[in-house]
């Protein structure tokens, strides 16, 4: 093995410990503060619910509640694991089984919003950066400062009401118009597609504001570094210095920024989800609240930050893999 | 004094920072005179007036009861500058205990203290603030005490890098070489230095808490009876105002908090180009 790819494999390993640890300290806090309500927590996670006798014997059992604090969480940790996250009482279904299709709904509505987000983002960002303090990049600053000010829900509430006071050309709540035979799969696909419009819009623009105004940053600060200047003293074109040697760079802190920002991304889908009742992660998350439904809360939150530590490792990775100063240490 | 009177100079030539005070001060304004104003009662209801729309009478229209849209967005300022202000104590306070502790000890106390917050970081704050407000209530105080006592990592980070640099500083060598406790040091002279700094920071602390209670309040975590702007929202939404197309009932708080936010935005941005010299505009 070469020394320089022994150095990219201990960078890769202590960044696998780091998530895998964080994994844990989720776990175990996610145990805890559903543990710290007074009261026994069968009693707290299925408050109102109504259980039999038999149920609740059940439930005692299988998180080992006569057992030793300790003891539990070890219990807790291995059902964890094999993905035994309780059951959902509002649903009367394991939680794994209620989340499973809210988590491909959220991506269904998440991922091409983070996309879309993050290129029209970096693609206005590099124009202001570019053109520092002329009226383009004004423009596009204030625009990002205003989306980034404005709350994603009122902003769903205005564009439903555009909607709704235009005559209702698009449906403004859940994935599929309720009651529909589907003559084929085209069509329930175009059905999806059209209530995908707006929250895809709301969720795009929450985001698009933030990329922007950290591309712009990001550019500004590469562009005043010597490199730059000594390419322009050689007479390197602009759109080269701007493509080739500024925005290589300019984009690493981006990079890291789009994992940290995940949280963001989760708190708007959250409130998206729930104007427009897209039933993803976010969206159970206040319907589970509303029934008390404490098994799916539980479970939701574990998905949610889970999966920020995940990208925040992949994250990592694209990083190692676009900077070079990482990969030869 | 004549510190502050530069400071102002170039704080006067600063014209989104001017438009961030003004709109901050008119807030803080209508928020005090709230009970003075030639305003109707936010809370009395009036059958016959339900929804009506934006008029002299009822510059705001009226929402399903028939209470007044302009009082009750002037009265809901209140409740935002009060959650802005006490969270945002909360956050600075513990901001810049584990930040100044991190950055001065360094080592096993900074490595520790540096973990934690990475982990806070990476937690999704809203949902986490969600549940923590469904499980253990959601009282005006305990909203309060939840954004403050869950937004502090970013806060903190900022101050451990500041304090790793004044540390170094020949002042706190002096200081240490005078036997000057630990505790002193950083109180009498690390604090000091930090706290410039970061009064930008702070301003975005408190925009983000009152965003964030609007927001928590909207999905229904807090108290939807007191009046404000997050509530009423969700009472637009949930009582169908929305899909009646009663634009007003929803679209005038959200207006007022978004002016507040920005107004936050632009004061901190332009209160950093002037004390971090190198933000400055040439």
């Amino acid at each position: 093995m070469k020394p320089k790819e022994f150095h990219i494999y201990i960078y890769i390993g202590k960044k696998a410990l780091y998530a895998i640890i964080t994994v844990f300290a989720i776990i175990s806090f996610n145990f805890l503060l559903f543990r710290i309500l007074p009261g026994n927590p069968i009693e707290v996670l299925y408050r109102g619910a109504q259980l039999s006798p038999s149920a609740i014997d059940a439930l005692y059992k299988q998180f080992g509640l006569n057992q030793p604090l300790w003891i539990q969480y070890f219990i807790y940790i291995k059902n964890t694991i094999i993905g035994n996250l309780g059951i959902s009482y509002a649903y009367q279904l394991p939680v794994i089984d209620v989340l499973f299709p809210a988590i491909i709904n959220s991506l269904i509505l998440g991922i091409p919003a983070t996309i879309l987000g993050i290129y029209i983002g970096i693609w206005t960002g590099k124009i202001a950066g570019w053109k520092r303090n002329t009226m383009t990049d004004n423009l596009f600053t204030n625009i990002s400062m205003i989306l980034w000010a404005i709350p994603g829900y009122w902003l769903a509430t205005l564009l439903i009401l555009l909607i709704v006071l235009t005559g209702g050309v698009l449906p403004v709540s859940g994935m599929y118009t309720p009651g529909i035979n589907y003559q084929s799969f085209f069509y329930r696909l175009i059905d999806l597609l059209k209530h995908l419009v707006l929250p895809l819009i709301v969720l795009t623009l929450l985001n698009y504001g933030q990329y922007t105004i950290l591309m712009r940053n990001s550019l500004i600060d590469v562009t005043n570094e010597d490199y730059i200047i000594s390419a322009k003293a050689k007479g390197v074109p602009d759109y080269l210095i701007l493509n080739k040697h500024a925005m290589p760079n300019a984009r690493l802190p981006i990079v890291s920024m789009i994992a940290i920002n995940l949280g963001y991304l989760v708190g708007g889908l959250i409130l998206t989800e729930t104007v427009f009742s897209w039933p993803g992660v976010g969206w159970l998350i206040y319907s589970s609240i509303l029934s008390r439904d404490y098994p799916v809360l539980q479970g939701a939150f574990l998905i949610l930050a889970i999966s920020i530590v995940i990208s925040n490792f992949i994250a990592d990775m694209i990083y190692l893999y676009l900077d070079p100063r990482i990969r030869y240490g | 004094m004549d510190k502050i009177k530069v400071y102002w100079k170039i704080f006067k030539k600063n014209k989104l920072g001017i438009f961030g005070l003004g709109v901050l001060l008119f807030f803080i304004f209508i928020a005090l005179l709230a009970p003075v104003l030639p305003i109707s009662n936010p809370t009395l209801t009036n059958p016959q007036e339900s929804y009506l729309p934006p008029s002299y009478n009822h510059l705001f229209g009226t929402n399903g009861l028939g209470q007044d849209v302009l009082s009750q967005c002037i009265w809901g300022t209140q409740i935002s500058l009060i959650v802005g202000f006490f969270a945002a104590a909360i956050i600075i306070i513990i901001g810049l205990i584990i930040g100044m502790i991190s950055g001065y000890y360094g080592g096993f106390i900074d490595e520790i203290f540096m973990r934690i917050t990475d982990f806070f970081l990476v937690l999704p704050s809203l949902a986490l603030m969600i549940i923590v407000g469904a499980l253990f209530g959601s009282s005006l105080l305990n909203v309060i005490l939840i954004i403050g006592l869950l937004s502090w990592p970013s806060t903190a980070r900022i101050v451990r890098s500041m304090t790793l640099s004044l540390r170094e500083f020949p002042f706190v060598e002096a200081v240490k070489a005078a036997n000057g406790s630990n505790i002193y040091i950083i109180f009498k002279h690390i604090m000091p230095n930090v706290i410039p700094v970061i009064i930008a920071t702070a301003i975005l602390n408190i925009s983000g808490a009152i965003f964030t209670q609007a927001s928590l309040v909207f999905l229904g975590v807090g108290d939807v009876t007191d009046i404000s702007w997050g509530a009423m929202i969700h009472n637009a939404f949930d009582s169908g105002d929305i899909i009646g197309g009663y634009w007003w009932t929803s679209f005038f708080p959200g207006l007022f908090l978004v002016l507040l936010i920005l107004g936050f935005i632009f004061l901190s941005r332009s209160l950093e180009e002037i004390l971090n010299p190198r933000m400055r505009r040439v």
